[in-house]
């Protein structure tokens, strides 16, 4: 058992953070964990935890703004939007369907994983939500940027740095997002037994269109193994109903396929965004590939004979997800073989952590890009106290 | 004037010539401007109150080039200022004396486009509009805007982040860019982000955009390209006070609608705009709304009665909605062409804070008050969904004094935004224009944390040195 602080304040936080820089003690840094499973695993002594500093600081729905302090559970975020008809726009991810882990994600953890569902094709990432941050570096310096605005160009933007940095940069005390309102109506079109690549050639031709679809999917085994293509339109009720005619229309030479609506439709966006179609077998490695979607069906193509694989596409094929048995690498050398040539990249979000301390979770990148991003952590973080070796070896 | 340039190095001065001989041997012809008279071409941006000529300015036309530049000064510790089309309203590509600017415009061909993924590989020397040109006819664009699309390259967007009209919908350059080469100091070519909608590792790409030239050479850029909607339709609401119009853009913001575009001008800006334009802007009203609304024809009929609606719950005064194409266009015109306008009736400094819109009225009030303290006039034009604003401070360039007190004018101006919870600059950038107010905003931990990151890439403070950070308090580690 490690020792775990939770500190209740911010200058708490950071006297946390000062003790540790005084006695070199590496810190896994967490909200309340329910992403730990993701990244290698870090070589830590004590844990540092936000959860304690939890409350909603601001929230002016005329302004499309809400901050909170770190520990802040996203489900009481997402209640207080959805009172006064707001949302996070770019649905993030919840990650307990697929690591079956327990416990309220904090909106900490969302920003510092990037999480971004469905939405991120037409709203944007987490990171393009994400205005301001505080967060202390390790330095134990209470340290701000960005803000309460949606439009700063004021000095450096660090608040994309931290966004998806998985807490190796710093210890993020409040964060404030741009929201958006809720649609009124959503309806999304059903398409049945295209292959991947017919599909995906769907989903670019409805991104291509100009009806604003906010979710493009498809799934290969479908919801009863038939394979079923997902384009999801959002907005007031009368606009909806003609934007899903046209796209019927347009989405002719792909089948008639039909259209669903109401709690069955979200529950089905539910998970995809959570990728629990792949939460069983839970012995099964998970990957998340990110990819041009024109490239994405011809990797995966280059996968078939690797063994049993399982995959669907989110981000109008952008996105992939694979589950293959957790042997060996874990498929990570096919995978990237795979990919190698498309840019794509490739992370491992689910495996057990001898597999993850053996592989990259996280795709490698170029000699002179590693160079920066060991620049960029001494720069915030020059002692390697924040989970330390969770995003690379040796960072 | 107010400003200060560090003072020229005087080695690199005395060594002019064996650099300019150096340079000259990496470029081809045409490709290095060394005769003081065409240097005097990029002394200035538009922020032209201030202005200093460059030891020589480098117009590479490859990657490869601009490398070797970069290596070239690095070796000989030349300091490189970044241009694109020098359209700063900052000060932003304002070189000095000891600096060699590095500039992409002779970079400006489209590299690849792919409607299926909607991306498309630019030389960063592109014009902004020159990109939504080039897949027009595909009904594609690309959609952050600046009013200076028509000459602003990508390379100044993406050292700027800067925004648009349109931008309350479709984000700011940071949320339209996957990725981009970049020539680093040393003359390191690196690859950031790609045509995937994320990245490995850390948001590199997110620190670049908005970085004005501090981090590196952009050479080349991934852009996401959107479908335009089937039709846009811009109507003018006119209100007898701005509190009315405030209102009523935090009422339609309430009832779930987000406009494509909501610009806000008082009437002095108004006035300058319809005697340019003769867009048929109301001339009998306090402020002006130009709400844009996109989709089929029964779509924006729908959008449009709900925002009418509430403008009249507001007390609007008048609403005209644009009947055709021509209409529109003059409508846009008008807005767009603001800072144009307003220069061919005085000299202006154009302001850029952010505010929280809620304390729009209130902001408004104060910007007068302080404008009337100096004496001085002040025409208001700005993004009223996200609370960007532009005031512009009048006065004479040829009156010293005047030209003094409107600097001082801004400054404060910016201090009330800072004040009210907003920022120094929601898209034009610090420059040198607001660099010396970055303390206003920040206290000297976040600076010393910006500085500590930018020294990652630039140890010796090379790259527009003279930007963003008070001269008088600079690190690298
Ligand atoms: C009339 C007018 C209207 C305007 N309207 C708007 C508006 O609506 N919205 C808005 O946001 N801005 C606006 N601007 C400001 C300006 O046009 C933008 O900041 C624009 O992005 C600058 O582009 P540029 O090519 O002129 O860049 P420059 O002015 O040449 O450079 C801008 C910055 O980018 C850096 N830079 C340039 N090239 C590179 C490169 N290759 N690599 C790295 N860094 C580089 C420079 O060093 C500098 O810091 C307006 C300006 C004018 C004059």
């Amino acid at each position: 058992m490690t020792a775990v602080s939770e500190p209740t304040s911010e200058s708490e936080l950071a006297e946390a953070v000062a003790e540790a820089r005084a006695a070199r003690m590496p810190l896994a840094v967490q909200g309340r964990g329910t992403k730990s499973g993701i990244g290698r695993p870090a070589q830590t002594a004590a844990t540092l935890s936000t959860v304690r500093m939890s409350g909603i600081t601001l929230y002016e729905p005329a302004e499309l703004v809400i901050g909170a302090k770190a520990g802040t559970p996203v489900a009481e975020i997402e209640a207080a939007l959805a009172a006064r008809g707001q949302m996070l726009p770019f649905e993030p991810i919840d990650y307990r369907p697929l690591l079956g882990s327990e416990g309220g994600p904090t909106v900490g953890g969302i920003a510092a994983g990037n999480l971004s569902g469905p939405r991120r094709i037409s709203a944007g990432a987490c990171r393009d939500s994400l205005i301001g941050v505080r967060f202390v570096n390790g330095r134990g310096e209470i340290v701000k940027n960005g803000g309460r605005v949606m439009k700063n160009v004021t000095g450096l933007d660090l608040v994309k740095l931290m966004a998806g940095s998985w807490g190796t940069l710093g210890v993020m005390s409040e964060v404030i997002f741009k929201v958006l309102p809720v649609a009124e109506t959503t309806a999304t079109l059903v398409l049945h037994g295209l292959d991947d690549a017919r599909a995906i050639e769907a989903l670019s031709t409805a991104l291509g269109s100009p009806f604003e679809v906010t979710g493009a999917a498809h799934l290969p085994l479908g919801i009863d193994r038939v394979p079923t293509t997902l384009v999801r339109i959002e907005g007031f009720a009368p606009s909806v109903a003609y934007r899903s005619g046209r796209l019927r229309a347009l989405l002719k030479p792909f089948g008639t396929g039909d259209v669903l609506e109401g709690a069955p439709a979200a529950d089905l966006w539910r998970r995809v965004r959570d990728a629990s179609f792949l939460a069983e077998p839970r012995d099964r490695a998970v990957w998340r590939v990110s990819v041009a979607p024109s490239k994405a069906a011809a990797a995966l193509a280059r996968l078939r004979g690797e063994g049993e694989i399982r995959h669907f596409y989110d981000w109008g094929g952008g996105l992939v997800w694979i589950a293959l048995p957790a042997a060996g690498d874990a498929g990570a050398a096919a995978i990237r073989g795979a990919l190698a040539g498309t840019g794509g990249h490739a992370t491992l979000v689910r495996a057990p952590a001898e597999i993850r301390a053996a592989v990259d979770v996280f795709e490698p990148q170029s000699p002179a890009l590693m160079t920066i991003t060991e620049g960029v952590k001494a720069s915030l973080d020059p002692d390697r106290l924040f989970n330390p070796g969770r995003l690379y070896a040796g960072l | 004037m107010g400003i200060a340039f560090p003072t020229p190095d005087a080695d690199i001065l005395a060594r002019r010539e064996a650099i300019v001989a150096g340079l000259a041997r990496l470029l081809p012809p045409g490709g290095l401007v060394t005769s003081e008279d065409e240097r005097r071409a990029f002394e200035t941006d538009a922020f032209t109150a201030y202005r200093r000529m460059p030891l020589a300015v480098a117009l590479p036309s490859s990657t490869e080039e601009a490398a070797a530049v970069m290596r070239f000064c690095h070796e000989n510790s030349v300091k490189v200022v970044p241009r694109g089309a020098g359209t700063s309203l900052a000060g932003g590509a304002i070189p000095q004396e000891d600096a060699v600017v590095i500039g992409v415009s002779k970079m400006n061909r489209v590299l690849d486009v792919n409607f299926k993924d909607r991306t498309m590989r630019v030389e960063a020397g592109i014009t902004n509009l020159a990109i939504s040109n080039a897949v027009m006819h595909e009904g594609f664009f690309y959609a952050p805007d600046p009013s200076s699309q028509l000459a602003c390259t990508i390379a100044g967007n993406i050292g700027m982040n800067s925004g648009g009209a349109h931008c309350l919908k479709y984000g700011v350059t940071t949320n339209n860019i996957l990725g981009v080469k970049m020539v680093l100091v040393d003359g390191t070519v690196v690859e950031i982000g790609g045509d995937a909608l994320d990245a490995p590792g850390y948001d590199l790409l997110g620190l670049v955009v908005g970085s004005e030239g501090q981090l590196g050479i952009v050479t080349e850029a991934t852009v996401r390209i959107l479908r335009a909607a089937e039709g846009a339709r811009p109507v003018l609401f006119g209100f007898e006070t701005s509190e009315q119009a405030g209102a009523a853009v935090a009422a339609i913001i309430g009832a779930g609608i987000i406009p494509v575009a909501m610009e806000f001008m008082d009437k002095p800006a108004i006035e300058i705009c319809e005697a340019f334009a003769h867009a048929g802007y109301p001339l009998d009203v306090e402020a002006l709304l130009i709400i844009e609304v996109e989709g089929s024809d029964e779509e924006m009929d729908f959008t449009l009665a709900r925002i009418v609606e509430i403008a009249r719950k507001h007390g609007v005064k008048t609403v005209k909605e644009s009947k055709s194409a021509m209409e529109t266009a003059a409508i846009w015109k008008g807005r767009k062409s603001a800072f144009g306008a307003t220069g061919r009736v005085a000299d202006y400094i154009c302001m850029d804070g952010t505010i929280p819109t809620g304390r729009l009225p209130e902001v408004l009030r104060r910007i007068d008050e302080i404008v009337k303290g100096y004496g001085l006039r002040v025409a208001n034009v700005f993004h009223a969904g996200d609370g960007n604003l532009h005031p512009l401070v009048l006065y004479d360039v040829n009156d010293p004094e005047e030209a003094h007190k409107a600097e001082e004018a801004g400054n404060d101006i910016l201090r009330l935004c800072v004040e009210v919870g907003g920022c120094l600059t929601g898209e034009h950038g610090v420059g040198i224009e607001k660099r010396d107010l970055m303390n206003v905003q920040f206290d000297p931990v976040d600076l010393d944390q910006q500085m500590r990151v930018r020294g990652v890439f630039d140890r010796g403070w090379l790259l527009n040195p003279a930007k963003v950070f008070p001269l008088d308090r600079r690190i690298t580690a």
